[in-house]
């Protein structure tokens, strides 16, 4: 397995999609290949980073603004 | 069909602040399909319940999605607007959560159309997919940059990382990675083969770590 190879499976591999096999040359060649450890960690952090809960938290004002409206145009015009 | 203020749960306080699902007044967590019933027989206060369950997530996914904090308020409002509207054509062969979702995602695709013509706006795929995912970032990155970061500053490093990206590809990160649906559903939801939206997911995960590697290399 080439490090074209191991690139085209690494979604795979984050995703725990590949059959026992294809994981265990993947894992041996992430073990003696700087480039793709380096790879596979940091799109591992990337998808880490987008689903940290304390990022872009819903302010204040935003959520009071939508329960007025909600309120307003939901109870004024009924279904 | 009238409106209905009363319970479950009190939805208003005196104060006429909505509880939330944090609330200790809000008790054990109501099942979502109880709440719809509720909601779709006309109870403002179960389909508030539901919004407080996910406005938080929306309001995420606007922002993933459109990269602007006024485009994020929009979209939420109108989201939870359609879903009231429409909640009595909603058959709940689906989760709750994934249907507004899709509404979500309907508004923020027609006000990115919208801003086609703007320079930051790639709704299509680009031709060259595959020369778009190849590395060329190779460096290690700084050990935890969420903790040496100011959120704020944090939040725009992966906007911007975002916005590089075509929306098909954003928007298909950010249903499976982000918000955490299925593959299947992601497929459902964008009109695309379950292949597509794994091929997408592959470029769309490659193509950010690329960008914010840029910034979050070590040294």
């Amino acid at each position: 397995m080439n490090c074209k190879d191991v690139l085209q499976e690494i979604s795979n591999y984050l995703d725990e999609n590949l059959d026992e096999d294809l994981k265990h040359t993947l894992k041996a060649h992430l073990k003696c290949c700087q480039h793709c450890q380096v790879i596979f960690d940091t799109t591992r952090k990337t998808i880490e980073l987008y689903c940290d809960g304390k990022l872009y938290p819903l302010p204040d004002q935003v959520r009071d603004r939508l329960h007025a409206a909600l309120r307003q145009k939901c109870q004024a015009q009924p279904r | 069909m009238r409106l209905d203020n009363s319970s479950p749960g009190g939805s208003l306080e005196s104060s006429g602040k909505p509880v939330t699902s944090n609330s200790p007044q809000a008790g054990l967590a109501k099942d979502e399909s109880v709440l719809v019933t509720e909601a779709k027989a006309g109870s403002y206060a179960a389909f508030e319940e539901l919004v407080n369950r996910y406005e938080k997530k929306i309001y995420r996914l606007g922002l993933n999605l459109t990269g602007n904090p006024e485009d994020a308020e929009d979209l939420l409002q109108e989201t939870f607007l359609k879903a009231f509207q429409h909640l009595p054509t909603f058959r709940e062969d689906s989760r709750f959560y994934t249907w507004i979702v899709r509404i979500a995602i309907n508004e923020g695709l027609m006000k990115l159309r919208k801003r086609r013509s703007s320079k930051e706006v790639q709704v299509e795929d680009p031709s060259n997919e595959d020369g778009d995912s190849i590395p060329r970032e190779f460096a290690d990155w700084r050990l935890n940059p969420e903790q040496e970061m100011e959120r704020v500053e944090m939040e725009t490093i992966l906007r911007n990382a975002a916005k590089a990206l075509p929306v098909t590809f954003r928007t298909v990160f950010f249903l499976r990675d982000v918000e955490g649906l299925s593959t299947e559903e992601t497929a459902e939801m964008l009109n695309l083969s379950v292949g597509a939206v794994k091929a997408r997911l592959f470029r769309a995960r490659l193509r950010l770590r690329e960008e914010l590697s840029k910034i979050l290399k070590r040294g």
